[in-house]
């Protein structure tokens, strides 16, 4: 056992480290990402625009489409040492983690050429349509409808919760071409424009206040066939590819942890005491700890497997359940060691750090699959345990019991 | 980056679990609680045998001279087959307090017999129903005579030797006894997992070796619990990794309402909590095998925090493995009690979850004083 890079690794680490030292600032204290602020994207082209042409943008995709063909373990030592510095990322995530991958397996030569780079670059931006109101959990009951007319498709419905969509350039989506067929059969895939005719974007407003995802309307929107992606019904499978890196994408909850929930303990009064002498507290912490310390050593299991060349165990999986539930109670904590005057906003960022735990954990708990998806996805896939029996298998989609009158 | 057992510890773990499946541990522990003893002997000399008493004594004493991350592994599978032995308390305490403390003629004397199972040890700190600290010890010691009596010291009766927190003059004493001194009454106590018996130990001047220094006993306690808590999170990952497998294959032939138990996701999420708690545990004792192994400053919050996330671990697996196997869990028959009961052992054998929490966050007020 040991935490040290191999040679190569250590010289790639350098490499990346004099790259990032020439081009941005090391970090100083916690930097909020904010979507709806403009500049912020602006400033997050410009970034990707500066790695693109560096090759950092997306360091493991092929050099033809402006990567550098890394390995797993050099895009982990690379994202280390990009996590130090003061940089814009985030827009990019779903862009590029997931309408990435899915371009590269389905997509024409053609079209790999023409729309890859642009992403990597940051000049194009992508975001994924497949949530749909009745259609969330149970993503595959979605119901907005592609009918095929010649060499085009004609798309009707709505998708929701689709992040970043107001200010994307292209999307992936599915729809379902045939509800006389069974549920997962009856769907198929495409790329769109999102500046289509037909296409509205509406942002909706969230528990915060703020908006950073979108309700999408379709309208007699048409695509080209030739931006199918995979053949016709096979929807489902090509979804599943995204939603699989869509679990690798939405991680560890970023926000207040075990670390900031003890600095503030130490520091704040309780009833003329030190909280950190508060037996309930001392005893929250340590559980944090345990939790936030038992992610990071996962972590590193992971990356032991990825540095010798194998392929990690499924550890990795409950990165999403622990962190999130995890942020959701140190902001809970942060919030009540206040005590009566826990309902104010004071101008303080150690405070606020806890509000936006408090109130952005409920989304994480939801968004990349619910707490209890994730758990369905752990006994089923990881422990073997049989699936549901399911109401919704053998029969035609349009007959599914739907709840819709 | 290599958060990960090598291939030749990993090799000695598969031979550990082949030696302790074949041996049928599970139900060996099983069969003492028929018997009024609290060991089994015979498997007892078998590990003798194969060496894995004397795995972290040096060489120049006869032993392997191996590291703490091969003592690791082994005890995973200690933990997963439930053994009914005396490792924990004579090698994970005893041996490793000896190696750390003891003067070169108690080393010299001693650590060849260890190897050998001719002397097996045990660490003797509570004396009453509360949790033992540098104020409440009243075993004494004087002129290296001990009087007092220790409760609840696991292994004890199978135990040739002993390590007692003391009390002198001068401070907080390890003391080193013989139980063959007709001057120790040792008596069985009534306990909640007698595969693995505990007992009180009365000394009346009992004649006593000291272990390391005169004043300050209570610090090298310290220091080899938190060794030895590395190797208990062990045991207990172990323990969970079986409560869990048990789980799994009771829901998935376990039928009711017409489809397996394991397609209900009130069972589904049971599991995967234990699963998740597991997980965390395994990742943290991983780190903590790495802190333990290269003597990491990070040493006592790193234990302490594998400590926790372990005993949490075996607590859920256990209890729960239980709950998924309904009526049947409870019974004498189904193993998930062994567990169960074994979780506890595990669980109060160093100090008690709640102490050990009060122990991690101590440890980061001090690491963030440095």
């Amino acid at each position: 056992m040991d935490f040290n890079d191999t040679p190569e690794q250590a010289e790639f680490r350098k490499t990346c480290r004099k790259w990032l030292e020439d081009n941005a600032k090391l970090k100083s204290g916690n930097q909020v990402e904010d979507f709806a602020n403009i500049d912020f994207l602006q400033a997050g082209k410009d970034w990707q625009k500066k790695k693109y042409d560096a090759g950092w943008a997306m360091l493991h995709w092929p050099k033809e489409y402006g990567g550098i063909a890394a390995s797993a373990i050099e895009r982990i030592i690379w994202s280390e040492e990009e996590s130090k510095f003061s940089v814009p990322r985030g827009i990019f995530e779903i862009g590029l983690g997931m309408c990435g991958p899915v371009m590269m397996e389905y997509a024409s030569e053609e079209q790999k050429s023409r729309y890859l780079p642009p992403m990597a670059e940051g000049s194009e931006i992508w975001c994924q349509l497949f949530s749909e109101p009745s259609a969330g959990s149970d993503v595959a009951g979605l119901r907005s409808k592609a009918v095929q007319d010649g060499d085009k498709w004609i798309i009707n419905g709505q998708k929701v919760w689709t992040s970043g969509a107001h200010f994307s350039d292209y999307g992936i989506l599915v729809v379902r071409h045939d509800p006389n067929l069974d549920k997962h059969k009856g769907m198929t895939f495409f790329f769109v424009d999102m500046k289509s005719p037909g296409i509205e974007v509406k942002p909706i407003k969230q528990i915060t206040g703020g908006s950073s995802f979108n309700e999408v309307y379709f309208t007699d929107v048409v695509i080209p066939d030739s931006q199918r992606l995979g053949e016709i019904g096979d929807g489902w499978k090509v979804a599943i590819t995204t939603l699989m890196n869509e679990r690798l994408a939405v991680g560890d909850a970023n926000g207040a942890d075990a670390e900031e929930a003890f600095k503030w303990a130490k520091n704040q009064d309780d009833s003329g005491e030190p909280l950190i002498n508060n037996k309930s507290a001392r005893a929250s912490i340590a559980d944090w700890y345990c939790e936030a310390n038992g992610l990071k050593n996962t972590k590193l299991r992971t990356m032991s497997a990825l540095s010798k060349g194998e392929t990690p165990g499924p550890e990795a999986s409950i990165t999403k359940i622990v962190s999130a539930n995890k942020l959701q109670d140190i902001g809970n904590f942060g919030i009540d060691s206040l005590d009566m005057a826990g309902m104010l906003k004071p101008d303080d960022s150690e405070v606020q750090s806890f509000h936006n735990a408090w109130l952005g954990a409920p989304g994480l708990r939801i968004a990349g699959g619910t707490d209890e998806i994730l758990k369905n996805v752990i006994a089923e896939r990881v422990l073997g345990l049989p699936q549901d029996p399911r109401a919704d298998k053998n029969i035609a989609f349009k007959d599914i019991p739907s709840g819709n009158s | 980056m290599n958060l990960d057992f090598s291939d030749d510890q990993k090799f000695l773990q598969a031979e550990a679990k082949k030696f302790l499946e074949k041996e049928n541990s599970v139900n060996r522990s099983r069969n003492i609680l028929d018997t009024d003893k609290n060991v089994d002997k015979e498997l007892w000399s078998k590990i003798v045998e194969l060496g894995w008493t004397g795995i972290r004594i040096p060489e120049e004493y006869g032993g392997l001279g191996l590291g703490h991350l091969e003592l690791c592994v082994i005890a995973e599978e200690l933990g997963r087959y439930l053994a009914p032995v005396p490792f924990s308390s004579s090698v994970y305490l005893f041996t490793e307090a000896i190696i750390k403390y003891a003067d070169e003629e108690i080393k010299k004397e001693i650590l060849p017999k260890l190897i050998s199972g001719e002397v097996v040890g045990t660490l003797a700190v509570t004396e009453d129903f509360h949790a033992p600290s540098k104020e409440n010890i009243i075993t004494e010691v004087s002129s290296d005579l001990v009087n007092g009596k220790k409760i609840g010291v696991p292994d004890a009766q199978v135990s040739t030797h002993s390590i007692l927190v003391t009390k002198s003059e001068n401070g907080i004493n390890l003391r080193l006894i013989d139980h063959a001194h007709q001057s120790v009454t040792i008596e069985h106590q009534q306990n909640i997992d007698e595969s693995r018996g505990h007992f009180s130990i009365e000394c009346n001047d009992t004649p006593s070796k000291l272990i390391g220094g005169e004043t300050n006993g209570w610090e090298l306690y310290e220091s080899i619990i938190n060794q030895a808590a590395v190797l208990f999170s062990f045991e207990q990952i172990g323990g969970s990794q079986a409560s869990l497998d048990m789980s799994i294959n009771y829901a998935k032939e376990r039928y009711a309402f017409g489809r397996p138990i394991g397609s209900f996701q009130a069972i589904k999420h049971k599991l995967a909590d234990m699963y998740v708690a597991l997980t965390l545990a395994k990742s943290n004792s991983y780190y903590a095998a790495w802190a333990l192994s290269t003597e990491s400053s990070d040493l006592p919050t790193a234990s302490a925090t594998a400590r926790v996330s372990a005993t949490k671990a075996f607590q859920l697996c256990s209890k729960e493995n239980i709950q998924t196997h309904g009526g049947n869990g409870y019974t004498w028959e189904y193993d998930c009690h062994l567990f169960y009961k074994r979780s506890k052992l595990l669980s109060v054998n160093i100090g008690s979850l709640s102490n050990w929490k009060e122990k991690l966050v101590s440890s980061l007020e001090q690491s963030n004083i440095n």
